[in-house]
């Protein structure tokens, strides 16, 4: 079983975010970054599926050489080789367009993603893949289980989820859910330096978006304490004041 | 040349986002000189279906071939692109729901058309496609630009008010070509609390975590929400402890909202779950201890234990509602 994993390089959660002079990028000076959450989440549930039926896990990253050092955690939580694309990635349908054209010459049988990063917040990627190969795709995959070549997942919808089945191949952009990710052990990270990164160019796509501009939302005032035994006044507020009652 | 907006229904009732996706594209089909067209796919009941009209479509089309009764991402991107194509749609809108996010990124890739996902306000379009959505997990807002010849447009629930433009709606029947491979996936089963108010679309939201204690604790907050027409919403530990459905995990890894009003209750209010809450357009925290982060985020706050405020804001709230019926 072949199984390809897309993984991106963000910033972590916890970093306080800065915009260049410009306002068109992000200050990575002092950024930790690491594995987009929801793609770990890919990774481990494609490494579960290969441990009960043999098989091999690619990951594939697109990005400039700063982005390896996240690629080799990723063959250190036990990817077996790794794919870098070197290019920036300028938009989702870029990305997609790149993934694809090397998804198309290897067959694999399962393509997992995260269901969104949490830079960019698209959610685009996993669909746009599975429309330009022409499989199936479930955009946020809560579950996932193999029966031979029969796929069985559930998605979210509002209040509730929905079970579906198809064979393969499919992507699925991974949710919650899916998989518990797993901490690298010593073996892993170990391996990681010799497993095999190769890096390709990217094909000619031009991207249909451009991000001109980012800005940080205006913060919040200074919150407005309602002592505890005058609660009426925070009904009286939220109804004048807030107007949301 | 036109605006076509994706009417999605849940149930055959077209959903409350729909309608804000539909005002939504007729402020752009405003601004850009054309006709507000609206596709519907599925089951919809003909009265349901004359409600785009109210709301500035001139003609709806109404995909309702039996092959289409049930949502299938990659059946419903070809009826749309082929629609989008059929009416020569310029810019095509679609909620930024569960389903119309990977909906939206399959289309956008058969009309090689510049998608820009989550947008939370109308486009500008005096000088180019330039469209304002949330980034870095709520921290940040990215403009997008558009630069392809047909644009695409995903909005996020509860980001634009619905607004009455009453027209005569021309429905027509319509029926494209779609392949069976279209229909590789399909679905064995639905699992869905119909009764409660879905939580990315509602406008009122209490929310609870680990300061509620157990999950035998939850009836205030159920009290609380149903009081104020709210959706309920937790925590992750709350949800990783099972004490609430997973639907209900609103944070980083689970579901962005952007409602009126968030009422967090024994929620600290660390990044990840702020990532999920920070387009709130009021926060109000509910919290024992005074140093939790939350309080730097929240318009209004209380500090107090859960189990003594709760009360008194269900008997202020019945109050209030008592004095304006």
């Amino acid at each position: 079983m072949k199984i390809l994993v897309c993984i991106s390089n963000v910033p972590d959660t916890t970093t306080k975010i800065n915009f260049t002079p410009d306002n068109k990028s992000l200050v990575t000076q002092g950024v930790q970054f690491i594995i987009n959450p929801y793609d770990e989440m890919a990774l481990t549930r494609a490494l579960e599926l290969t441990e009960t039926s043999s098989g091999t896990v690619t990951v594939i990253n697109v990005g400039d050489a700063s982005t390896e050092p996240t690629i080799r955690k990723a063959l250190a939580i036990g990817a077996t080789d790794a794919i870098r694309v070197n290019a920036v990635p300028h938009d989702a349908f870029f990305v997609a367009k790149q993934i694809a054209e090397i998804a198309r010459k290897n067959n694999y049988d399962l393509i997992l993603a995260g269901r969104e990063s949490i830079d960019y917040n698209g959610s685009q990627v996993p669909a746009m893949i599975g429309e330009l190969l022409g499989i199936p795709s479930v955009s946020i995959c809560k579950s996932l289980k193999l029966d031979g070549t029969t796929v069985t997942v559930e998605r979210e919808i509002e209040g509730g989820k929905e079970v579906l089945t198809s064979t393969l191949p499919i992507i699925a952009g991974a949710s919650e859910g899916i998989a518990e990710p797993r901490i690298p052990n010593m073996r892993g990270i170990m391996s990681a330096r010799t497993k095999p990164l190769t890096v390709v160019e990217p094909v000619e796509v031009s991207p249909h978006t451009q991000v001109v501009n980012y800005d940080k939302p205006k913060p919040r005032g200074q919150v407005n304490l309602i002592p505890v035994d005058n609660v009426d006044k925070l009904v009286e507020l939220l109804h004048t004041e807030a107007k949301v009652i | 040349m036109c605006v076509l907006v994706y009417a999605e229904n849940a149930g055959g009732k077209l959903k409350k986002s729909s309608f804000e996706a539909i005002s939504y594209g007729n402020e752009i089909a405003r601004m850009l000189g054309v006709d507000l067209r609206v596709i519907s796919i599925g089951e919809v009941a003909d009265d349901e279906l004359k409600k785009p009209g109210n709301y500035g479509a001139k003609k709806i089309l109404n995909a309702s071939s039996e092959k289409l009764k049930i949502f299938i991402n990659q059946a419903y991107a070809t009826v749309i692109a082929e629609a989008a194509k059929a009416e020569d749609a310029k810019v095509i809108v679609l909620s930024a729901s569960f389903s119309g996010k990977g909906l939206a990124s399959r289309i956008a890739i058969k009309l090689d058309a510049g998608l820009a996902d989550g947008a939370v306000s109308l486009p500008e379009v005096t000088n180019g496609f330039k469209v304002r959505k949330t980034a870095f997990s709520g921290k940040a807002f990215a403009e997008v630009m558009l630069t392809s010849d047909r644009k695409m447009i995903t909005l996020i629930p509860n980001s634009y008010k619905i607004v009455e433009n009453i027209q005569q709606a021309e429905i027509v029947n319509f029926d494209p070509v779609i392949n069976d491979a279209d229909f590789k996936m399909s679905v064995k089963e639905t699992v869905r609390a119909s009764d409660k108010i879905s939580l990315p679309d509602a406008e009122l939201v209490v929310s609870a975590g680990r300061g509620m204690k157990g999950p035998e604790n939850w009836g205030m907050v159920e009290e609380l929400a149903n009081l104020l027409g709210a959706a309920t919403a937790c925590s992750k530990p709350v949800s990783d402890a099972n004490w609430r459905p997973h639907s209900e995990h609103v944070g980083q890894t689970g579901i962005s909202i952007s409602p009126n009003l968030y009422i967090a209750i024994g929620i600290s209010g660390a990044i990840q779950h702020l990532a999920g809450v920070s387009s709130s357009k009021n926060i109000v925290v509910i919290n024992k201890d005074p140093e939790a982060p939350f309080f730097k985020a929240a318009d209004y706050g209380i500090v107090g234990d859960a189990f003594e405020v709760l009360p008194k804001l269900i008997e202020a709230l019945k109050k209030f509602k008592a004095a304006s019926a």
